[in-house]
């Protein structure tokens, strides 16, 4: 084949695309295509492709979507913390003469990846899902607004996970930093795949992420059991409204300077760019307006998730929610006005630096007053430490000092000194691991029951909840102190052997750390193997509070049989109390939304799109792109969206979920 | 919530019943008004009708927001009523997110240029050069 | 525990026992179309805030002045305000349920779309056989983005109006179909209050 023609057809993909002289590479594609090879023979083996295909892939169930989304975090989270442990090591070894084992164009990929994974698509996939999962029972409703647009923002999030995974096999990723920074992204220094692997993946599950947000904020405004006002909605939901509002609100600033970024690199326009009237500050502007608010998007569910779990393990009302419901409202709107805090040293003058600063001095306020009513729910109350309640009380002690070193961060002479250093790097994965990481886990425990219809095992609950917390505070500590004495952030090779002690330290955390991670998934394995010990055929074992604790645990696919007329914040502990009975008879047809596979094929070909693009297949990104318009089409020519679930079959499956 | 009076061919939610109701004088009179507010900055900068370029250029600027103003209410209906208010709090918000980016971004940036860039913030023409 | 039933001191209903009436089937399709809408606005804020930044870095590249035929600019003004009425025609049309009138409606708004798309496509083309091509410099780059994200904006309705007609042949004005259409003149008003605010921005003031 002539070279032209190889050129025609596979763009810029060539046999030296693929890291074959990586030996770490390598050894991570054997394991990973091992694992494929076993999973996917399973799943052939036990005929289970039309099981999933029918109940998982084309499901259109916000239940089964939350769980998808838990899926893919938890399968990412492993990934980035593959990545950290890399760094770890890295940096505990190179000191001197020692190099450490990872050349910096690697090393700069890791640090890159780590960052990107972890906040895009570890993060955001575990509170969509769980967002996903719970706040529909919350409200009462059947469903999300727009069922099959909830399919879509999954498989599109999933296209852009993937897009992530293929860089590590085929060419290579971003070394830019977690948010792509020009100028190192800008085409004239770095023409390689990587900006544009890291564009493409992001732009496809940004869209899934703004998709998934609009469809989130409607189904809250639109689908409330009636009754539930807006001062009555759980916290959790409210929580998850003001920061889907948010997401809206930020990932078009996103979209936007990922899409200028790629006209830059694609059709040679200049606005990142250093020469004809490009500005790179510019870019930074952009992806910090999204950035800051972002934090918000992530910790405002983990508040809700916080506020539910202290509430339900100390038996009492959640102390001042209606404080608490303008916190997270003060918290949505101030969000929009700190982000230049990311860029003190830009240059900006002092006027500029001082507004940044103090308005992200005040937005601690709401913050604080959130922890002081979780301090006084639990006073006096009859706290059970059970696992959810036990991340709740690490999460205060931890928060509070990343909190602290925020505010520290937010006064502009600090940050002149603190800028980039280790110290920051400290600092945000204190409010994200403290903050974001301990109250997933926190929500995860706590709902995993109404999921599964099984509790996780206590035990290996109790491992991973010391190794994450112990572990913590071993990794970053001595971060923090390196930081403040002016180590900077993304060193491969240190010079100074007085501050190997420190690195070392910090590697030793970040193992203690993979005891966390690794007990986590012997806990679900075990608690998978025990089940029936586990199991919960009340639908509310932990005495909770709010209305997906009054339908069976797992719910059925309808949700409630018939929907709940609400008269308290604490909707289901009101009925508990005052002895509501749901009907047993007289059932009604439900009506519900129908299963399809279009948002899976729309999202394959938006990857498809993507992978072409990357890698200048001209052909096949033109053929996927019309495919992509097609099929979109095609869909709105669909007018069978949605049927009716017949009494008799609402009856067998009630009969079925109360275990008669 | 209205649970007892929507339509019965089981597709119709209480969407529609909050729509306003559409009218002919509606659609003239947000037309009308579209077009005046359309050919006053038009004929302002063709027929070079203020020489002061602040105070035309503030002119321009508000003409276009009564005209946006007048889009929104005539042709897109925001009004209280709709969606429960929804929409037009929707609005709001977004109009202020709206001035927070394009306002907070030309200040950064502009601040940038004067400290980083002194002598080049004023015009840039010759950047690149 | 305070509640608004208790003072009436009998049992609540805390169960709907009465047929629901559908929770799907758009019931936020409205609501929600306009939230998207809102959110688009915010890519556009995002564009216009970069073409304010870099509305003087010309670097020595050709100027607005230099640049624009103004009434070509008007011409196309009028050519989308009138679509917008005829947009607001097809609306009073299917709601006074005239699917023929609506049609026609249609087609002329689509047709009018296409025109503004066309003298847009024209004005890019006589710009770029100039030398200022989006890669000139950073106004161009800003320019030619902002410019055509809103004409691509109108050729998608366009594509929109197109499938519409199909779909209203193939079934008529039912529920599906009304609420398509309103959320279609939503999208299409909401493109004519972007282009006020590019051509008072990118194109008036530019040529003050």
């Amino acid at each position: 084949m002539s070279d032209t023609l190889a050129k025609a057809i596979f763009g810029r993909l060539s046999w030296e695309s693929i890291p074959l002289h990586e030996p770490i590479l390598l050894g991570t594609f054997a394991v990973v295509a091992l694992l494929g090879a076993v999973i996917l023979g399973a799943v052939t083996y036990f005929r289970l492709w039309g099981w999933l295909w029918r109940e998982w892939l084309t499901s259109v169930d916000h239940k089964k979507i939350g769980i998808m989304y838990i899926i893919l975090g938890i399968v990412m989270l492993l990934r980035g913390f593959s990545d950290a442990l890399m760094m770890r090591l890295q940096q505990a070894l190179a000191f001197g003469a020692d190099q450490g084992y990872l050349t910096a164009h690697h090393y700069d990929q890791i640090f890159t990846a780590h960052g990107t994974i972890m906040i895009f698509f570890v993060a955001i996939p575990l509170i969509v899902g769980i967002v996903n999962f719970v706040m529909p029972l919350q409200i009462g409703a059947r469903d999300v607004a727009f069922p099959f647009l909830n399919s879509l923002s999954l498989w599109l999030t999933v296209a852009g996970a993937l897009l992530v995974m293929a860089s590590l096999f085929v060419g290579e990723f971003s070394r830019a930093g977690w948010l792509n920074y020009v100028p190192v992204a800008n085409l004239a220094n770095s023409p390689d795949t990587g900006p544009d692997y890291y564009l493409w993946a992001l732009e496809i599950a940004g869209v899934g992420t703004t998709l998934s947000s609009i469809n989130m904020v409607t189904t809250i405004l639109k689908l409330r059991a009636p009754g539930m006002t807006l001062m009555k909605m759980p916290v959790f939901t409210w929580t998850a409204l003001c920061s889907n509002v948010l997401a809206i609100a930020i990932f078009p600033a996103l979209t936007g300077a990922f899409a200028l970024l790629l006209l830059d690199r694609y059709v040679g326009t200049n606005f990142f760019t250093n020469d004809f009237g490009g500005n790179p500050m510019l870019y930074w502007n952009f992806v910090w307006l999204w950035g800051h608010p972002e934090v918000y998007v992530l910790i405002l569910p983990v508040f809700g998730i916080y506020s539910e779990v202290t509430s339900t393990f100390c038996g009492k009302r959640l102390f001042g929610y209606s404080s608490m419901v303008y916190a997270s409202v003060v918290i949505t709107i101030l969000s929009y006005l700190v982000w230049l805090h990311h860029f003190f040293t830009m240059g900006s003058g002092a006027s500029v630096n001082s507004f940044f600063g103090i308005a992200t001095m005040v937005i601690s306020i709401p913050t604080g007053a959130k922890i002081f009513n979780w301090l006084f729910t639990m006073y006096r109350g009859e706290i059970r430490f059970e696992l959810p309640m036990m991340w709740v009380v690490a999460f205060m002690l931890t928060f509070v000092v990343g909190g602290m070193t925020g505010v520290l961060l937010a006064v502009p002479p600090a940050d002149f000194v603190l800028h980039n250093s280790l110290f920051l790097v400290a600092h945000f994965h204190n409010v994200i691991i403290g903050g974001v990481v301990f109250g997933l886990f926190a929500g995860m425990y706590y709902w995993f029951p109404k999921a599964f219809g099984f509790r996780l095992d206590p035990f290996w609950g109790k491992v991973t909840f010391w190794g994450w917390v112990v572990g913590y505070w071993v990794a970053w500590t001595p971060i923090y102190i390196v930081g403040l004495m002016g180590t900077t952030r993304r060193v491969r090779h240190f010079d100074d052997p007085s501050l190997q002690i420190w690195f070392v330290i910090a590697g030793i955390g970040a193992l203690i750390i993979l005891v966390g991670i690794l007990a986590f998934v012997i806990q679900i394995a075990v608690s998978i193997i025990n089940r029936e010990k586990l199991r919960d055929t009340t639908g509310d074992p932990w005495n909770g509070r709010t209305l997906e604790w009054a339908m069976p645990s797992p719910p059925p696919f309808y949700n409630f049989a018939f929907t709940p007329v609400v008269h308290d914040h604490d909707a289901w502990y009101d009925m508990k109390a005052r002895g509501a009975r749901a009907p047993t008879t007289g059932y009604l047809p439900i009506h519900m939304p129908r299963n399809t596979g279009a948002g899976l094929i729309i999202s394959a070909l938006a990857m498809v799109l993507g992978f072409a693009m990357i890698w200048y297949m001209w052909w096949l990104a033109m053929a996927a792109f019309v495919a992509l318009l097609v099929v979109s089409i095609a869909h709105t020519f669909n007018y069978n969206r949605d049927y009716f679930v017949t009494p008799d079959e609402v009856s067998r499956a009630e009969r079925l979920g109360a275990g008669v | 919530m209205h649970q007892e009076d929507h339509v019965s061919d089981g597709l119709m939610h209480d969407d529609f019943q909050d729509q306003t109701h559409f009218t002919l004088k509606g659609y003239l009179a947000g037309f009308a008004l579209a077009a005046v507010l359309t050919i006053i900055p038009f004929w302002l900068v063709l027929g070079h009708v203020i020489s002061n370029a602040v105070v035309a250029a503030s002119l321009i600027v508000a003409f276009a927001v009564a005209q946006i103003l007048v889009h929104t209410f005539a042709f897109l209906h925001v009004n209280a009523r709709a969606q429960h208010g929804w929409t037009l709090v929707a609005y709001v918000f977004t109009g202020v997110l709206l001035l927070i980016t394009i306002g907070g971004s030309l200040w950064i940036m502009d601040h940038l240029n004067l400290n980083m860039m002194p002598g080049m913030s004023g015009d840039m023409s010759d950047r690149g050069m | 525990m305070e509640n608004d039933s208790v003072a009436a001191g009998v049992q609540p209903v805390f169960y709907q026992t009465a047929d629901e009436g559908p929770a799907h089937a758009g019931g936020g399709t409205l609501l929600g179309f306009w939230i998207y809408l809102m959110s688009d606005a915010l890519i556009f804020a995002t564009l216009f805030a970069t073409f304010g930044v870099l509305s003087t870095s010309f670097a020595g590249g050709p100027q607005p002045r230099d640049l624009f035929d103004l009434r070509l600019v008007g011409f196309n003004t009028a050519v989308l305000l009138v679509s917008a009425l005829t947009c607001g025609l097809a609306m009073i049309a299917m709601q006074q349920g005239r699917l023929g009138a609506l049609r026609f409606w249609l087609i002329v708004t689509a047709l009018l779309g296409m025109t503004f798309v066309g003298v847009e496509l024209s004005e890019f083309a006589h710009m770029i056989s100039e030398g200022a091509t989006p890669q000139r410099s950073g106004y161009l780059s800003a320019f030619f983005t902002l410019v055509s994200t809103h004409g691509l904006h109108v050729t998608f309705g366009v594509i929109w109006i197109a499938c519409m007609l199909v779909q209203l042949g193939q079934r008529g004005l039912q529920a599906d179909n009304r609420r398509r259409l309103l959320c279609l003149s939503m999208f299409w008003h909401f493109l004519d209050v972007v282009w006020i605010g590019v051509f008072t921005f990118v194109y008036l003031l530019g040529a003050l």
